[in-house]
């Protein structure tokens, strides 16, 4: 048990997908302009993420390896994300379509979020197993969403401050964003010993 | 090489099957006005309306949040149709229409800069690099967005010249006006 709530910390925290890896940078300034459509952002490629990490792990295992089709590995794990995300765009259009209409042209996009195939490939690279890569992904997802929050609501409040106007816009949330790693990178002293 | 070839194929129809049932499953029943509204418009989403494309302006007009008088390319004939569709009256002399006109090139002063080429909705503009360029009159819908682009104000925009499939007979004179 102690693994897996070590492996969730370390995944959420300590080496952030966003923040620490530098995947997934597109929502991360895209969808960050207000608090909900990053919380819905967050979850939805929270989603993806679990469920794109445990179909790669049984492609790998199941289908790539015993047929010594390694090779095909970035072909089909973006089938399968690019299905997965099809699926929830069904799911959200159907049962949240506020959140389907702020969510946009983002919500397709998730299929190109350099995260999800990312840690995909990630898990299948570290051969972990069924369960730690299942906690891998949505600890990893789970920081995605902590990031999101967090900068969407740096940004709001950003908004309504005075910065200079050749600052005004992204490049403050650039630099707000290099502040916010920084402030990351403090979580890779994290010592539970 | 073979086994790559069915499984591929075999992991895409797969995945092809419960896609197609999740989508029976989770179908969003549209609204049939806003794709009645939808058919009439332009359809080369142009953007002039301010709406993202013509479904979006399509949506706007049918609950109500845009008027039927929203959509520059389509002018008054469209004004009209989405009028009568919509059961309401409009007052046509607010639609500023000098009849349809499409883009044209003024080929004295063309430089060939092939900017127009890339704005262009329906790739109704040809040509190439220094080369003067010229308007494919059926393709264009008179959006407009070359005029702008345009460095040397080449790009202008004319009425539809009149062509024998064009060409109406002219209304009779009234006696006394």
């Amino acid at each position: 048990m102690t693994t897996y709530l070590l492996l969730l910390i370390s995944t959420a925290l300590v080496n952030n997908v966003v923040l620490v890896k530098f995947l997934g940078l597109c929502p991360f300034m895209g969808v960050s302009k207000n608090m909900d459509s990053a919380l819905g952002m967050g979850l939805a490629t929270t989603f993806v993420i679990t469920l794109a990490c445990g179909a790669s792990w049984m492609l790998e295992h199941w289908l790539l390896e015993p047929f010594d089709l390694v090779y095909l590995r970035i072909l089909t794990f973006i089938l399968v994300i690019a299905a997965t995300v099809q699926f929830v765009e069904m799911v959200v259009k159907k049962s949240a379509p506020a959140l389907y209409q702020a969510l946009g042209i983002y919500l397709p996009l998730i299929t190109t979020n350099c995260a999800v195939l990312g840690l995909a490939l990630l898990t299948v690279q570290e051969k972990m197993s069924f369960i730690d890569t299942l906690v891998y992904g949505f600890g990893s997802a789970l920081g995605f969403t902590l990031v999101m929050l967090m900068f969407a609501g740096l940004r709001e409040r950003l908004a309504l401050a005075n910065v200079p106007a050749a600052f005004s816009g992204a490049p403050v949330s650039f630099i707000l964003a290099s502040l916010l790693s920084l402030a990351f990178m403090g979580f890779a002293g994290l010592n539970f010993q | 090489m073979l086994i790559a070839i069915l499984s591929l194929t075999l992991l895409g129809s797969l995945l092809g099957l419960g896609l197609g049932v999740a989508a029976k499953k989770f179908h969003v029943e549209g609204d049939p006005l806003t794709a009645e509204i939808e058919a009439l418009m332009p359809g080369s989403n142009c953007g002039q309306c301010g709406f993202p494309g013509c479904p979006g302006a399509a949506a706007a007009i049918a609950d109500g949040s845009a008027p039927v008088t929203v959509c520059p390319p389509g002018g008054k004939a469209l004004a009209q149709a989405l009028a009568a569709k919509l059961g309401i009256s409009i007052d046509l002399g607010e639609v500023a229409d000098q009849g349809p006109q499409i883009a044209a090139v003024a080929e004295e002063i063309c430089i060939g800069c092939c900017r127009c080429i890339k704005v262009c909705p329906t790739d109704a503009i040809l040509g190439a690099a220094k080369q003067i360029h010229n308007v494919i009159r059926e393709a264009c819908t008179g959006c407009g967005n070359c005029i702008d682009r345009c460095p040397t104000e080449a790009m202008t925009m004319q009425p539809v010249p009149v062509t024998l499939q064009h060409w109406i007979w002219p209304k009779p004179e009234m006696v006394g006006a």
